[in-house]
């Protein structure tokens, strides 16, 4: 686990890539996400946005907050694109060799509806080739930028704009669908574990081919909570055991600090104590608590086989 | 028109018997592409076929080709590639260029020297692959410049024009080459694929590493695009920009195409239109695409019965040559215009004659226009059709008579019997 005196010493870290007066709102998790995913990466990256909040966080023309390249791009398009940014750094590297080409990272910076919904066949498609880029999807379970209409990521139980009685189905598990590609990288992170992000950044960007991180990153206006609690809401969601954080290296799947002594079962915070914060689960019945409280007990099941099956 | 004859076959070593859309992944290999996106789509798939041979084959060294997923991303691919500083080729028709139409308007937005083969196919339902004009023509308002190739080597020399005049600075535009599937892409006609030389002195090697002057990747010159823009600020110049920088690519266009000339020795007119047997025509007929190839046998042969009649080859709709419409408005008493394409519901329901009519609107003593339909769907058009068509016209212009059986104003050939 790298340690903050890691981040303090990298000269890159030091420095904000994402600056601050950005659109973003008071409390938003994006920001942290991008912020910390940055201090990994550094300037030497392409960033490609498919349509979400960070088209608008970034600011309004003329003003921008990111200190590094980075292009807006239509909503299913960002693994694509991001893909024929990655082809042209190779065919430049061969064009102009020893002019640090090579070293240029191209990343896609998506939401959860980018990435889940519209974007996956895109994705999928630049999983199956194993393009060189690191395709990220901050997750704040619905389509914030639009108003908090549901995406196949927000959870189950939770309200929207567009499930005004709660979402009867459980979020899509993408970062298993990534895995399921075989890509040599597979990460998730919380915006409450900088540090873990970093981390994860730094591994992702020496590896060649795809890596796919998704980064839990609440939204205040959208789960209804207030704006200072967004990192305990984070917090909350590892403890409880809700969102796991793991990498899946070629395959090799390794539970990260935070959520390894949650395998015992006593050791996660039952689910109530998530979901009771934020007013999207407001009038949540009993019922639909507990089809969530199981769902997490098997999905633990699920990693705790599999890191048996690993074993043996 | 040039016609590339057996002799020169014969005699240059550089020329070869290939399909048209061998002709075009030719056209890419010569124009030194350093990325190719691409997914495959009937009749477009032997250029993206005989490219793979290329590509992993060795001959296009540093090219990175990657077979991509669906069209949408074909182009969102061709688009990161083109942004990063790159030249960059893709081809596709019908259905794959509708399911891109998306990504089309962001490469113009983005003012992407993209060149995109189009190997032009009938738009479902119900299923059709052969030859026709919809497809590229839908595309009309993205900001693309189009062009219509007649000839399997048109196809090679025009990708090559199209590259000199998107990457011209002035312009910095994608463009559509677009030729008529099956007609053109899976017959063998000789085409001279010239010396990389030659190539390399007429297509100056572009982008440099700095990247394209208005968009590029560098990390000690970090820039974003596209960030959202409120009605207050320059959207509408931007806009307004794109459509000026397709009206003056017009004169790029002419000068590649004299360019072109001197160096390769194959001429197309001014580039924007070419005339054929024009020399005191009473009457023309404007086409484009294949149709026009055999339309210069029917000018030929109708001139041999003594009218005087003559051809004029659109090569580009976009941007349309408005000024060179009027100047033949002036030159002849009708104008025929045969479109192999549909604009539902427009004025003549041909998206060419359409524009020709916009063209001479407000012209006193122009031409009167007639606008044809024919080919729809690759269905076949016979040179007794084509000398047909000619012949409405002179009838036209001697006794102010039109078919009978004309369709809101336009004369539909080669219909079946419907009731």
């Amino acid at each position: 686990m790298v340690a903050l005196k890691n981040v303090i010493d990298d000269e890159i870290a030091r420095q904000e890539w994402f600056l601050p007066g950005n659109s973003c709102c008071a409390g938003c998790g994006l920001e942290i996400a991008l912020r910390w995913a940055m201090k990994a990466l550094g300037p030497k990256t392409a960033m490609i946005t498919p349509a979400s909040c960070l088209n608008v966080v970034i600011g309004l023309w003329p003003k921008t907050a990111p200190k590094f390249s980075q292009f807006n791009m239509a909503f299913a398009a960002g693994a694509a694109a991001a893909t024929g940014v990655a082809a042209a750094f190779k065919a430049k590297d061969y064009k102009f060799p020893g002019q640090g080409w090579n070293e240029m990272v191209s990343i896609c910076f998506a939401g959860d509806g980018g990435t889940t919904d519209i974007g996956i066949q895109g994705l999928s498609g630049a999983a199956e080739r194993n393009s060189n880029i690191i395709y990220v999807c901050y997750d704040n379970e619905a389509y914030m930028n639009t108003g908090i209409q549901r995406s196949s990521s927000t959870p189950h139980g939770a309200l929207t704009t567009t499930t005004p009685f709660g979402k009867e189905r459980f979020k899509k598990n993408v970062p298993a669908i990534m895995a399921a590609h075989e890509i040599p990288y597979v990460a998730t992170c919380s915006i409450s574990e900088p540090l873990d992000i970093y981390e994860k950044f730094k591994k992702a960007k020496s590896i060649e081919g795809c890596k796919y991180i998704q980064i839990f990153a609440p939204c205040p206006p959208g789960w209804g909570y207030l704006a200072e609690d967004s990192i305990e809401m984070a917090r909350l969601a590892v403890k409880t055991g809700f969102w796991i954080l793991y990498e899946i290296e070629n395959g090799v799947l390794t539970l990260s600090n935070k959520s390894k002594s949650l395998v015992d079962p006593s050791k996660r915070l039952p689910i109530i104590e998530y979901v009771s914060k934020q007013k999207r689960f407001a009038g949540i019945s009993e019922k639909t608590l507990i089809e969530i409280q199981e769902r997490i007990d098997r999905d633990w099941e699920k990693i705790v086989d599999q890191l048996e099956c690993q074993s043996k | 028109m040039t016609k590339v004859e057996l002799t020169d076959f014969v005699q240059n070593k550089e020329t070869q018997i290939i399909k048209g859309n061998v002709a075009a992944a030719n056209a890419a290999k010569s124009a030194r592409v350093q990325v190719i996106s691409a997914y495959p789509i009937t009749p477009q798939t032997t250029v993206v076929e005989k490219l793979s041979e290329f590509v992993d084959g060795g001959y296009m060294p540093g090219t990175q080709y990657i077979k991509m997923e669906s069209e949408h991303s074909v182009m969102a691919a061709t688009i990161g590639a083109s942004m990063a500083g790159t030249r960059t080729f893709t081809a596709t028709c019908g259905q794959g260029l509708f399911y891109m139409y998306e990504m089309i308007h962001w490469a113009a937005g983005v003012r992407l020297p993209i060149v995109t083969a189009i190997v032009s196919r009938g738009t479902a339902p119900p299923w059709n692959i052969w030859a026709d004009f919809s497809d590229v023509i839908s595309c009309r308002d993205t900001g693309w410049m189009s062009s219509f190739c007649a000839t399997h080597q048109e196809i090679y020399d025009e990708i090559l024009m199209s590259y000199k005049v998107c990457e011209d600075y002035d312009v910095l535009l994608p463009k559509f080459v677009a030729y008529g599937g099956f007609i053109l892409s899976h017959t063998s006609k000789p085409v001279i694929i010239e010396d990389q030389d030659k190539v390399d002195s007429f297509l100056p090697d572009l982008p440099d590493e700095k990247g394209w002057p208005h968009i590029w990747v560098d990390p000690e010159r970090p820039i974003m695009h596209g960030n959202l823009i409120m009605p207050s600020g320059f959207y509408s110049e931007f806009r307004m920009k794109l459509h000026i920088a397709l009206l003056e690519a017009k004169e790029k266009i002419k000068n590649a195409t004299k360019e072109f000339e001197k160096v390769f020795g194959r001429s197309y007119g001014n580039g924007l239109i070419q005339e054929y047997n024009m020399d005191n025509a009473e009457v023309a007929m404007l086409t484009y695409g294949d149709l026009a190839l055999q339309m210069e046998e029917a000018v030929d042969q109708v001139r041999e019965e003594g009218y005087k009649v003559g051809m004029v080859k659109l090569r580009h709709f976009r941007p349309f040559p408005t000024e060179e419409i009027i100047k033949l408005g002036k030159k002849v008493k009708v104008l025929g215009v045969v479109d192999r394409g549909i604009a539902f519901g427009s004025q003549t329901g041909g998206p060419v004659s359409c524009e020709v009519k916009t063209a001479l609107h407000d012209i006193e003593g122009t031409a009167k226009v007639f606008p044809m339909m024919n080919g729809i769907g690759g269905r076949e058009v016979s040179l007794e059709q084509q000398k047909n068509q000619l012949k409405l016209l002179v009838k036209y212009n001697e006794t102010g008579e039109l078919p009978k059986d004309m369709i809101h104003g336009t004369y539909w050939d080669g219909l079946l019997e419907v009731k």
